[in-house]
């Protein structure tokens, strides 16, 4: 006898209650944050300045424009020439800090990450002391000059070098020695052995380097807009449509094309994830490196040119910065950093990065990893859970610039019941934390995921509210990846120019569109400056929070420690 | 009355079917143990029965309450997982007082009952130590301390000894078993290791593809399994294919075997003769026995404590469990012919 019973639907516990409204209010903050803004760039671009439906017209119009349509080829071109250089070059010294022994491996290491702690411009104002219209190094050039092509590639490079080099690194670290003892113990040549073993573990790494350094070259505007010169490129095309012309649906359209390479390299990247499996399985042997004399120290010479590249570029920054009067008067002085003579701001403008920056990591980290728990651990849900993930991975592959274009028209319109956060700091913290939140969402979900699963189960049978594990035992657990978090929100919110260039007002001007300002305005020497004291202070909370990481954690998390 | 009666339940997955129509009934007090390969099933309806992940049909009672729709933390147990699901961060006594903690006790109050658990674990001095500083036993007695805190009603164990070496899951076997008594606390434990289930559980119920194939006392499913799947799961069985010629007669290729009564199977359907390698017979055989066969050693191979022989009786080919002694008594060695017999009331007889 087979009965057939009606499917019994299980009550909803508190927790479950309490964890699904927790879902359903973030599907609305992320909405209001991500979705709806460019969901309203997206209107607008079929829309005339009166805000009539237009439909095609404005993208007509784009596409017959030459000089737009050039822009978007010359963004291709940079975009495609920087990624052909940094992949390799970024493999190279990823290669170094995995598979050779470097002296001074933790610096090298540092001095890589440097550029991530700077504004982009500050690579294009450095190229101008060194072979601008009175750089250094002119007459290297050859009559040709920094402005355009040249110098946007060699600045881009700069900027991009970390971002390839830390998820090559990443890719590199994680290889399993016993593969390379069998192929030694098959008689496989060096070469062979680089590629059918080193190059396919680390093949998923490069393409995802490829990938992110073209998006970032395509998508940056901070560089384009200092050195590019007459050399149009989208980001710059999008600044000047909104900024200059005032033509919103012309922006509107150039932010459509731009977020569609944008788009594209994020679609592809998430596709050959997928196909990545775990390569270290968890009876992998780690492969450390053995000396080896004449590879480390090729390895080691490559390390220390690409440094000095890197500290030059920085160092000139610098030393521009103190210098009285480039190139005619080189004695050094503080006069550049009194920024109250080049921009009404003065020094507010870096007050106010320190408050953006402080609030994005507070209130972008409360929300990323209370959000990332609540998609992880509610119990069914299934649409609004998967509603979330697609909105928090959004924002990747979204150039701020568009996400900031999306704010103006989304905010900025008078029937918004939210206008009244149009030109104040809070929507600054929050553009900052939608423009990057899912890289923290990503950080918080993998440490979650290296938890116990059944921390809740445990949890239900001793009757213990859901929440008060969180707070008890999920959190503390997660402290590092919180830091983590906090740290990547704070140093992205001090040198993010493209998402906040069109929301600030005189009020809440950022150090970083200042620097852009005042280097509009042909101070070159006070932007460097003002480059350099936003690249000390990430650097140096930055170095806190290893200090932080090595002292205080480790009281704190004696636990782990067998 | 018993204390879990599980009616009709069913578990879907789309269309997959984890959960066919499960009915069953554990008497208060009781152990048992859920056995089964992985993937038959056992630790869904284990999870089912805490409301961990809901049946998708049938109805659940506990102590005569239908739990079936009540969510995990308004049920009556206490689980404890294969990973223990320890808290890293808080001390053993602060896991074992966790669900404590939440019932608004007085301190001290707490205090002595954490201590009184863990002197039942056997680890009255891990109080202030962290789950890392532990090694996997103690973590596992830990994890049982925590679950008996808040004195659960229902003791559910998802293969708790399966991450342990060898020689703690034996010795944990029996405190469990002993502490499962002492506390008279209705236990359900999942497993994949029949050994385990054979000495701990009361009663044993025995899963494959989502259903139960057989519910018994761990004798009875070793001695009767009622089914082929049964008796080939649990410890070791010959099985010869051949034809029920007779209620009690099977013919496997020439040889006309004796068997039990099959009053459920038709004369001529095809069959499988099964008999467990320890019941052939070798010593002290009368001339009349039933079954008795001549056989050659083919094979030999030393087990340890006994050895296992591969036999051939004609086309026959079987396996038999020889002790030491007899080995030496007989003088048994690869090539040696032996008379064998395999006593008919110790044959289980499967059709096809």
């Amino acid at each position: 006898m087979s009965l057939v019973l009606p499917a019994p639907r299980v009550r909803l516990s508190r927790d479950d209650f309490l964890m699904r409204l927790g879902v359903v209010a973030l599907v609305v903050v992320l909405l209001l944050m991500v979705g709806l803004p460019l969901w309203t760039l997206l209107a607008k671009g079929f829309e005339d300045r009166d805000g009539h439906f237009v439909g095609l017209a404005n993208y007509a119009a784009y596409f017959s424009t030459p000089a737009l349509f050039i822009s978007a080829l010359n963004s291709f071109q940079v975009a495609a020439v920087c990624t052909v250089i940094v992949v390799p070059l970024a493999f190279l010294y990823a290669y170094a800090l995995t598979r050779a022994v470097l002296p001074l491996r933790w610096l090298f290491q540092g001095i890589a990450l440097i550029p991530i702690f700077a504004p982009s411009l500050l690579p294009g104002l450095a190229l101008i002391y060194l072979f601008g219209n009175q750089g250094f190094f002119k007459a290297w050039l050859g009559g040709g000059q920094i402005y355009g092509f040249e110098g946007i590639v060699i600045a881009q490079v700069f900027y991009c070098f970390p971002h390839a080099t830390l998820i090559l690194v990443t890719a590199l670290a994680t290889a399993d020695a016993r593969l390379y003892e069998a192929a030694d113990a098959l008689g496989a040549s060096k070469l062979r052995v680089f590629f059918t073993v080193t190059l396919p573990g680390a093949k998923y790494g490069v393409i995802s380097a490829a990938l992110v350094v073209f998006t970032l070259v395509i998508t940056d505007f901070g560089v384009a807009k200092v050195i590019g010169g007459n050399f149009n490129v989208l980001a710059t095309d999008v600044y000047k449509q909104v900024i200059g012309q005032q033509n919103f649906s012309m922006g509107a359209v150039v932010g459509m094309v731009l977020l569609a390479p944008a788009a594209l390299a994020f679609g592809i990247d998430q596709l050959v994830q997928r196909k990545q499996v775990a390569l270290l399985t968890a009876r992998a042997v780690p492969l450390v490196p053995k000396p080896k004399a004449g590879r480390d120290l090729f390895f080691t010479l490559f390390c220390i040119a690409v440094s000095i590249g890197i500290l030059a570029i920085l160092g000139m920054a610098a030393w521009g910065s103190l210098i009285k009067y480039w190139p005619y008067n080189l004695s050094l002085t503080w006069a550049n950093y009194k920024f109250e003579t080049f921009d009404a701001n003065g020094w507010d403008s870096y007050y106010n990065s320190l408050a953006m920056a402080a609030g994005a990591a507070i209130f972008g980290t409360a929300l990323t990893f209370v959000g990332a728990w609540l998609t992880e651990k509610t119990r069914a849900f299934y649409l609004l859970r998967d509603l979330v993930r697609f909105l928090a991975f959004l924002p990747m592959a979204v150039p701020g610039l568009v996400l900031g274009l999306g704010y103006i028209f989304f905010f900025n319109a008078p029937s918004n019941p939210l206008n009244f956060l149009y030109a104040t700091m809070a929507i600054l913290v929050i553009n900052t934390v939608a423009h990057f939140y899912t890289v923290g969402h990503l950080t918080a979900i993998t440490a979650l995921k290296q938890i116990d699963p059944e921390f809740e189960a445990v949890s239900a049978s001793l009757k213990v509210p859901i929440w008060r594990t969180f707070m008890r035992v999920t959190a503390p657990i997660c402290l590092p990846s919180i830091l983590d978090i906090a740290i990547y929100l704070f140093v992205n919110g001090m040198t993010t120019v493209s998402s906040v260039i069109f929301l600030y007002s005189p009020d809440t001007k950022l150090a970083s569109v200042a620097a852009l300002n005042i280097e509009e305005a042909g101070t070159t020497a006070a932007a460097a400056a003002l480059c350099i004291v936003i690249v000390l202070t990430s650097a140096a909370v930055k170095a806190l929070h290893l200090l932080a990481d090595r002292f205080l954690l480790g009281r704190l998390q004696a636990w782990r420690r067998r | 009355m018993s204390y879990l009666e599980v009616r009709n339940l069913q578990k879907r997955f789309g269309d997959i079917t984890a959960l066919g129509d499960i009915s069953l009934d554990v008497a208060e007090g009781e152990f048992v143990c859920f056995l089964g390969p992985s993937g038959c099933g056992k630790t869904t309806l284990l999870r089912a029965i805490a409301g961990l992940d809901p049946q998708t049909a049938g109805t659940i009672q506990q102590k005569g309450l239908d739990v079936s729709r009540l969510p995990p933390a308004e049920r009556d147990f206490g689980i404890v997982f294969q990973s223990y699901a320890l808290f890293p961060n808080l001390t053993v006594a602060d896991n074992v007082g966790y669900g404590l903690v939440s019932r608004r006790q007085a301190r001290a109050a707490i205090a002595k009952r954490v201590a009184e658990l863990l002197a039942l674990v056997g680890l009255p001095d891990a109080g202030p130590r962290y789950p890392a500083q532990l090694s996997g036993g103690q973590q596992q007695r830990v994890a049982l301390a925590r679950a008996l805190a808040t004195a659960p009603g229902l003791l559910l164990l998802d293969e708790p000894l399966s991450a342990l070496d060898a020689r703690v899951r034996l010795r944990l076997r029996h405190e469990i078993k002993a502490l499962q008594r002492t506390l008279g606390v209705t236990t359900i434990m999942v497993t994949h290791d029949q050994e385990e289930a054979l000495t701990m559980a009361d009663r044993i119920v025995v899963m494959n593809a989502g259903a139960i194939e057989q519910v018994g006392t761990p004798q009875d499913i070793y001695r009767k399994p009622a089914t082929a799947f049964v008796a080939d799961f649990v410890g070791s069985m010959n099985f010869l294919s051949g034809t029920l010629e007779a209620p009690e007669r099977v013919k496997v290729g020439a040889l006309a075997l004796a068997c039990p009564p099959q009053p459920g199977l038709a004369t001529g359907t095809k069959v499988r003769f099964c008999i467990r390698p320890e019941d052939v017979r070798v010593r002290d055989l009368p001339a009349d026995s039933i079954n008795l066969l001549s056989a050659e050693v083919a094979e030999l191979d030393f087990i340890g404590a006994f050895c296992r022989a591969t036999l051939k009786a004609g086309e026959v080919s079987l396996l038999a469990d020889f002790s030491s002694n007899l080995i030496r008594d007989l003088g048994v060695e690869q090539g040696r012919k032996l008379d064998i017999a395999l006593p008919p009331d110790r044959v289980r007889v499967f059709a096809a």
